[in-house]
């Protein structure tokens, strides 16, 4: 259990909601539709995605430890088998589930 | 118009709901487990409704009182909506009220829904990536409460249903190669993420890629844009 007060807590709490607001809100604040967008920042705008959706499959991935454990063997499999599933059907419902199932029998009977 | 893009928009969030309710019922328990009233899991996840953040914050309660250290955390842990929001600027114009709930409600899950989902001609887009938003908050306020109501009496078996993650953010990445013609950003943002972990460590590796991806478009800004092939 905590140390705080009740009143450290809600600040501590509220530090982090306006944290979090802010780098939520801050770039539609700085490129509000008064003025048109700068030219470096719209090109941002298409270049970033790619990069992003990347860089999530990454961090979802950052407590795998290939030189320990299971070596991230099951999570080399389960995204194989995800991505084979999302090649042949293009169902994306599909190809989650069956990953994720491909996923929980490898990490509760195999490794 | 509300109830057609309220059909279009739930099955895009099925997957969500598998993994939040997991997420969320771990993190409303583990917030029980250190000592919380279920009060706090609701409030914070209605509140900051991002889940990295709502974990590492059940240690900040637990610890000292240090409002700047909380600070700084907050502003590592979730500078990638930075890049949300420059994703999104053009996509969010002429939302009017909707607006301002979309941007309030960007996490992960529903910035890459909403970015990628290929919403049909005749569905109001305003309201299906505001019905995509708000069922994803559902979700994970439901579960965080539920798991902070319920605390230690849940026993897991479902060890690994965490993956349903991992395996969405794998197919909204695979879905993003398939549309585009050229790979160079994508392949910048994996191996700069890939790199920064290995050099950073798995707590620390988020702010160097992003500082990273900012570098490396920078500089390849000409190759990148003359190849073109944004989605």
């Amino acid at each position: 259990m905590t140390d705080m007060t009740l009143t450290q807590q809600i600040i501590t709490i509220a530090i982090c909601i306006l944290g979090t607001m802010a780098t939520r809100f801050l770039p539609f604040l700085v490129f509000s539709g008064r003025r048109p967008t700068p030219k470096f920042v719209q090109y941002l705008g298409r270049a970033l995605p790619s990069a992003i959706f990347g860089m999530l499959v990454v961090y979802c991935l950052k407590n795998v430890t290939v030189f320990a454990g299971s070596h991230g063997l099951p999570e080399m499999i389960a995204i194989a088998a995800t991505v084979g599933l999302h090649l042949w059907k293009k169902q994306m419902l599909l190809s989650i589930a069956g990953g994720t199932v491909c996923y929980m029998l490898l990490v509760q009977l195999v490794f | 118009m509300r109830l057609r893009a309220f059909r279009a928009a739930f099955p895009h969030t099925i997957p969500i709901f598998a993994g939040f309710w997991f997420l969320g019922m771990a993190y409303g328990i583990y917030m029980n487990v250190s000592g919380f009233s279920f009060v706090y899991p609701m409030v914070m996840s209605i509140l900051i409704f991002g889940g990295s953040l709502e974990f590492v914050a059940v240690s900040m309660l637990t610890a000292p009182f240090a409002p700047l250290q909380t600070l700084i955390m907050t502003l590592m842990i979730q500078a990638r909506h930075l890049f949300y929001g420059i994703s999104m600027l053009d996509k969010f114009k002429g939302m009017g009220w909707k607006k301002y709930y979309l941007i309030f409600g960007m996490c992960d899950e529903s910035f890459s829904i909403n970015y990628t989902a290929k919403i049909p001609q005749n569905v109001d887009r305003g309201w299906f990536m505001f019905f995509v938003t708000l069922l994803n908050q559902f979700y994970w306020v439901s579960g965080s409460t539920l798991g902070g109501l319920l605390g230690s009496l849940i026993h897991f078996d479902t060890e690994g249903l965490d993956f349903v993650m991992t395996a969405m953010f794998v197919v909204i990445f695979l879905e993003q190669l398939m549309k585009e013609k050229k790979h160079y950003t994508a392949l910048v943002g994996t191996a700069a993420a890939l790199i920064c972990r290995l050099c950073f460590g798995a707590d620390s590796f988020m702010v160097p890629t992003m500082l990273c991806i900012l570098a490396l478009l920078t500089v390849f800004r000409k190759p990148i844009e003359k190849a073109g092939g944004f989605v």
